[in-house]
């Protein structure tokens, strides 16, 4: 009997975070101006910014500047684009979509994990794409350093969009969502190193820049791009990541699994 | 199903929420009892801020209840709320569908996260197109449908798993006179056509004394009244007898025969018009016209009314439902409790 009820509730769990899922990604793939904006955001980057670092490759001691632009601008799309995604779940709740799905059987988890897995082939796609594009400017990275960064970027996605969501439920409200968004974004982009490593930085902002994970993230992607997996810094990189993406999960389900008054 | 019949539809002890609010303990439910049968239209009355949607969000297990307990649809509301959440369907009054989505697609998703299939879920939902008056919208978004369109599309997602018991709240707010009388329409085929039991919150009187078999009359958090229409109105001290004479020297005299009708208020007279109150009013009529005709008084009109609902609403609260600032006089009120 126990198997058979939890046999259930796993098939139930795919079934409707697959409806979940297709429901939210065909509703982003007919939104012309936002599918355009979003494959835009990182060609913008690598055209518009990348070039600028060039003439700096050496200072920041790698072969060429795409090997260390392109996983910092991977690291900060997988941090902030998923972030943002809150806003389109106030736009729900606020239409009633997300009362109305939570008075079905559906599972909670599901209501959350399949709209996180939509947010995270959005950005897994784009961040092809960003990697594509550096190509013909001068990246040369390795393929497996190129597809792990990915796969830490999708996990890190993940987490913030399941955080994203947890507070967009909780605060209801764009007036309060994006003022904390801010609020949060700044800081932590400043000390992530990831525009620019910390190398650069000096020993002050370094040692206050060692608190942010992110900075770490960002490092053990770096070292992925070039080639060296063994390092120190990929496994601290890794481990934050998971760390990260098991609080952030942990954080959106519990929020999910609460009644929403 | 079989559970239903012992117990109705819906069977409610106690149910009860409390909020906080600035460390105040706001009772925004204190303890309702409710029992609904199968086949009911069940309308629950009151002004804003009564506490019908709260009642209506702890039936539908979107809250849980502070205190209390309750079967809904044969599953106990605590214990079992998923399988509550299979036999219900719920009509929210904040919509229910994405604007920019397409209409058949939100049914067809909406359907699927009951585990039907896509192929069942799109036939359903087009006979309930049809059935609902939303023909050759399938495709249509949301957010180009009329307000009325938009409700029955609400309603469509609400009924596509078949439920045999749906909770509407506060259905026709917001929509215009032709639009409401159209929805009346659907609901009552509702119940005609499947057999649905149909619970619904309304603050307007007119649609509780159009739509419902039975009224629960809530206020300040709790249910002050309940019966059919008919009952209700019975119990505000009878039908209001108005007659008018055509010599005002006559009143007084109209006004003693009046108060003599057996169980009668004390009637008022102003000038020529006698208004008085008796139970039984078309009986009550005829006796008064023999009386007035024995006595010779020369009678210019004569009418027996029934009381409406905001007679009820006036006798059981002190208050009437159609005051527009019904929810700032709540506020007040709970501010002078403190």
């Amino acid at each position: 009997m126990t198997t058979t009820t939890s046999e259930l509730a796993t098939s139930n769990l795919a079934r409707d975070t697959y409806t979940v899922f297709a429901r939210a990604m065909r509703m982003s793939l007919r939104n012309p101006a936002w599918l355009v904006i979003s494959l835009m955001q990182p060609v913008l980057y690598i055209l518009l910014f990348g070039p600028l670092l060039e003439p700096l490759s050496g200072q920041l001691g790698a072969a060429n500047a795409y090997q260390v632009f392109v996983p910092g601008i991977l690291v900060q799309l997988g941090i902030f684009g998923a972030l943002f995604v809150g806003f389109g779940l106030i736009a729900e709740y606020r239409a009633g979509v997300i009362e109305s799905q939570r008075v079905t059987p559906a599972s909670r988890t599901a209501l959350l994990l399949g709209r996180v897995l939509r947010d995270v082939v959005v950005l897994l796609v784009q961040g092809t794409l960003l990697v594509l594009v550096a190509i013909p400017l001068g990246l040369r990275a390795p393929l497996l350093g190129v597809v792990a960064t990915l796969v830490v970027i999708g996990l890190l996605g993940a987490a913030f969009a399941s955080v994203s969501y947890a507070l967009a439920l909780t605060l209801k409200s764009e007036d309060a969502f994006a003022p904390l968004l801010n609020a949060v974004v700044l800081p932590v982009l400043l000390l992530s190193g990831i525009l620019l490593p910390m190398t650069l930085a000096p020993g002050w902002l370094q040692a206050v820049s060692d608190v942010n994970p992110l900075k770490h993230v960002v490092e053990g992607t770096r070292s992925l791009f070039d080639g060296d997996y063994s390092s120190g810094t990929v496994w601290w990189g890794l481990g934050l990541t998971v760390a990260m993406g098991v609080a952030g999960w942990w954080f959106g389900v519990r929020r999910f699994r609460q009644e929403s008054s | 199903m079989p559970g239903w019949t012992l117990r109705g539809v819906i069977h409610a002890r106690g149910l009860a929420r409390t909020f906080r609010k600035k460390k105040q303990e706001v009772h925004a439910v204190a303890g309702v009892d409710l029992d609904v049968e199968a086949g009911e239209i069940v309308g629950f009355l009151g002004p804003n801020g009564a506490g019908k949607t709260t009642t209506l969000r702890m039936l539908t297990t979107l809250l849980v209840p502070t205190s209390g307990t309750a079967t809904v649809a044969g599953c106990d509301l605590i214990s079992d709320p998923v399988g509550v959440r299979r036999r219900i369907g719920y009509v929210s009054q904040n919509g229910s569908t994405a604007p920019e989505a397409r209409a058949g697609e939100e049914v067809v998703d909406h359907a699927r996260l009951y585990g039907i299939s896509t192929a069942q879920a799109t036939t359903r939902g087009k006979q309930l197109f049809r059935d609902l008056d939303l023909d050759g919208l399938w495709e249509r978004q949301p957010k180009t449908m009329s307000g009325g369109q938009r409700r029955r599309l609400d309603i469509a997602l609400g009924l596509v798993h078949v439920p045999g018991l749906v909770f509407l709240d506060e259905p026709t707010t917001g929509l215009d006179p032709q639009a409401r009388a159209n929805l009346w329409q659907h609901i009552r085929g509702l119940r005609e056509e499947r057999g649905t039991t149909v619970f619904l919150t309304t603050h307007y009187l007119d649609e509780a004394d159009a739509l419902c078999d039975r009224i629960l009359v809530i206020d300040a958090g709790s249910i002050v009244a309940s019966g059919t229409p008919d009952e209700l109105k019975s119990d505000v001290g009878g039908d209001v007898l108005t007659v008018t004479v055509e010599r005002a020297e006559q009143a007084g005299q109209v006004a003693a025969l009046m108060a003599a009708l057996p169980g009668a208020e004390a009637p008022q007279v102003t000038d020529t018009r006698v208004v008085g109150r008796a139970p039984h009013g078309g009986a009550a009529l005829v006796a008064l016209v023999r009386e007035l005709d024995a006595a010779g008084v020369a009678v210019a009109g004569i009418e027996s009314r029934r009381p409406s609902l905001d007679d009820v609403f006036l006798g059981l609260t002190g208050r009437s439902l159609r005051e527009e600032s019904a929810p700032a006089r709540r506020a007040e009120q709970l501010e002078t409790a403190r």
